[in-house]
């Protein structure tokens, strides 16, 4: 126990506790006290100053979703606590473990409108898994304990713990307990054997299972038991956005990615499966397109660790709440050896087609200007599908995610459920810190960019060695396509005057190259992937190059369009 | 499935700051209105339970109260149609003591099973304990000789299954 310390030094210390070895965070008037003993901890502790704290925590959630630990930022209070709200937002629906710490007026000044002064506790509630405030310096490892505990058990999410200045100022005897138990909250189900075994029965019989793969694979750490499964059961797998990266896609089980501007076979074949059995994924509408023409034909089997999640959107025959990775491990040793060769060839039928209607000339395309999916396909190429790839929000995230051939557990990073733009460049940053031997790739849009473009500032300080590729169209791209399918071609503010991108990456000393012709890509990607530290690439692509195969807003999943 | 009708949500949580509102953006955020709300400490110490009254479809009752559920510092929420619960609400009704003594309110007083709870020079308090079209009634029949104010508590409600809170709360320590 350490006798009398400032509040402030046990929240340093919770974090060494911890083992936090990386925070992200900006300082201020209300979390001083916190700064200055962090100036004590510098050896340990690696701190990482943002340009903006929409920063800090989307670097915390890239650092938590590849290195498997909770991420970690601090802000200051008011404007500080408001601007980590969209990465809240962003941990919460995407299911990221986040702890932050924010800095409080002293507590006889809450509810004055004293300077800086905000509701974080009520506006953060709605985008927090748990979050409270600390007015007592003895408080403070109770509550960091509870939410680092939170925020990384069950179905994990952003946690957010304010403290006032008084108490960060305030003494204290430090001890310091993890929490093991909070009685209201059970992280770990315990698995109804009767609901396995009904999914098995369910399972051995059929004739054309299929299994849908989500982010849980990811968070459970099941990359082994799932491709066990897949391997016994014979069943083929498919992955929705933040499933990629969970199951290899070269492997010979692996069908595609699901969903609106996903794969043909997967989504078509959704409606033809006879038992569709679905691990760790919420069926989110982007995913399942009209829900009352969504798999109708079968008898779904949904496996998830969240109790609010079976039955939300679509109904299960059979519901089983369980971490994934132990299901995967009954399913396993359960499950009745087979091959399904007759059911997975009409994947690959469903496949050749849109290769030849969609993927080949995507690929390599052989005359106009540069294409995204080529970009992206050389990338997966150069890099053998196992560079860490961190994409924000639109035309290129959905042209990264078919077209990189993840092949590592946890190399895809992207902002799923909220489509965050600017999640991009900050969210790299913490997945380069996370995980410095990897090789890490932002593919980010010329919009999104903007977005949180200071971050590079955060890349030069910081020596951050991510490699960020600009797919520049000139336009809002995604909006841009609905306006052209849904809007009749009115393009309304989507066109975008950009500033020269690779000036601005040298002002912040990073080395940056723009090509515009297809004879330049290939030296291009490799002076991006080659270069010593941080590289900016630049890649002028089509202005008006549309995303498919498509399945429209209202649309079943087997009308998806592959032009 | 889309038939809407009143449920009655019950829900147990530690005494915590914000936990209440932790409760109610769960119905904020689904166009949900809440008909009435009541909170008050449970039979067990530290242990608060909230009778909460939503009048909306099975389906929809069902994911608010797994969403409820779901937060961390809620021990327990069930929800119970009408016919499940033995519930009342408590209604409190300000007359004039002058009017009251003229009125004829006496004879209402009785009819209604009402009480007396405090005459002052000016005021007269009457309360009522029932179900909501009872004290709606008492209320239109005070009409009739002027209601100063009038306020009701929100319906308290306990369901008729059997198993106890202490139950649970020994299924959740262990």
């Amino acid at each position: 126990m350490e006798k009398n310390i400032r509040g402030a030094e046990a929240v340093m210390r919770c974090l060494v506790a911890e083992k936090v070895d990386t925070i992200f965070g900006y300082p201020g008037g209300a979390i001083m006290p916190i700064y200055d003993a962090l100036y004590d901890f510098k050896e340990q502790v690696n701190h990482i100053l943002v340009r903006h704290e929409q920063g800090a925590i989307h670097a915390a959630q890239g650092f938590a979703r590849t290195s498997g630990k909770v991420g970690v930022c601090f802000a200051t209070s008011g404007p500080g606590a408001t601007n980590l709200i969209t990465g809240l937002a962003d941990a919460m629906i995407d299911s990221t473990p986040v702890v932050c710490v924010t800095g409080q007026v002293a507590s006889h000044l809450l509810g004055t409108d004293a300077f800086q002064e905000t509701d974080v506790i009520g506006i953060s509630m709605p985008v927090t898994k748990w979050n409270i405030q600390v007015t007592k310096a003895e408080d403070i490892a109770g509550a960091m304990a509870k939410a680092f505990y939170i925020a990384g058990s069950g179905r994990p999410g952003p946690v957010l713990v304010d403290i006032t200045k008084d108490a960060q100022f305030g003494m204290t005897d430090f001890e310091y307990k993890p929490c093991e138990k909070i009685r209201s909250y059970s992280p770990k189900p315990t698995i109804q054997m009767d609901d396995l075994n009904a999914a098995v029965d369910l399972l051995n019989s059929a004739q054309k299972p299929f299994l849908l793969i989500g982010q849980g694979i990811i968070l459970s750490g099941a990359e082994k038991e799932l491709v066990a499964f897949a391997e016994k059961s014979g069943i083929p797998v498919a992955s929705t956005l933040l499933g990629l990266g969970a199951f290899p896609t070269d492997h010979p089980l692996y069908v595609g990615y699901l969903g609106m501007h996903g794969n043909y076979a997967p989504n078509i074949l959704t409606n033809e499966c006879d038992v569709l059995l679905a691990i760790g994924m919420r069926f989110d509408d982007r995913v399942t397109g009209d829900v009352s023409r969504y798999a109708k034909q079968a008898k779904v089997i949904h496996f998830d660790i969240d109790a609010a999640e079976l039955n939300k959107i679509i109904k299960a025959d059979v519901a089983v709440l369980a971490d994934a990775k132990e299901a995967l491990v009954h399913l396993t040793e359960l499950i009745t050896p087979k091959k399904h060769e007759n059911w997975l060839g009409e994947f690959r039928a469903l496949e050749k087609i849109e290769h030849e209607s969609v993927v080949n000339e995507a690929k390599h395309p052989t005359n106009g200007e540069l294409k995204m999916a080529e970009v992206v396909n050389l990338l997966s190429e150069k890099t053998d599908g196992k560079a860490i790839i961190v994409t924000d929000v639109g035309q290129h995230q959905m042209i990264t995610s078919r077209y990189y051939q993840y092949k590592g557990f946890r190399s895809n990073v992207t902002s799923g459920g909220l489509g965050t733009m600017g999640f991009s460049l900050p969210a790299a940053i913490g997945v380069k810190l996370g995980n410095p031997e990897k090789t890490v790739v932002a593919i980010i849009g010329d919009g999104g960019f903007q977005m949180t473009i200071q971050e590079l500032g955060t890349i030069l300080q910081a020596k951050v060695d991510v490699k960020i590729l600009i797919l520049n169209n000139n336009f809002l791209g995604m909006v841009r396509q609905w306006q052209q399918l849904f809007f009749d071609r009115r393009y309304s503010f989507t066109e975008i005057v950009n500033p020269n991108f690779t000036a601005i990456a040298k002002g912040y000393s990073i080395d940056a190259l723009k090509i515009t012709e297809r004879s330049e890509l290939d030296n291009g990607l490799d002076t991006l992937l080659n270069s010593t530290g941080a590289f900016l690439l630049e890649v002028v692509v089509e202005q008006e190059e549309n995303v498919f195969p498509m399945i429209e807003t209202g649309a079943s999943v087997s009308e998806i369009r592959l032009n | 499935m889309s038939m809407e009708r009143a449920y009655n949500i019950s829900v147990f949580t530690e005494n915590s700051i914000g936990i209440l509102n932790r409760i109610t953006i769960i119905f904020t955020r689904r166009h949900l209105n809440i008909e009435s709300i009541t909170a008050s400490e449970s039979e067990v110490k530290g242990v608060y339970r909230y009778t909460i009254v939503v009048n909306t479809s099975l389906d929809q009752v069902k994911k608010v109260v797994a969403q409820i559920e779901k937060q961390v510092e809620v021990l327990k929420a069930f929800f119970h149609t009408d016919d499940e619960v033995v519930h009342q609400e408590i209604a409190l009704y300000k007359l004039s003591t002058e009017a009251f003594a003229n009125g004829g309110a006496e004879k209402i007083v009785r009819e209604h099973h009402a009480r007396i709870l405090t005459i002052e020079k000016d005021f007269t308090i009457v309360e009522k304990t029932g179900q909501p079209e009872e004290l709606t009634v008492l209320f239109n029949d005070l009409s009739s000789i002027g209601v100063l104010e009038f306020v009701r508590s929100g319906r308290v409600a306990i369901s008729k299954p059997m198993k106890t809170l202490e139950h649970y709360l020994e299924e959740l320590e262990n």
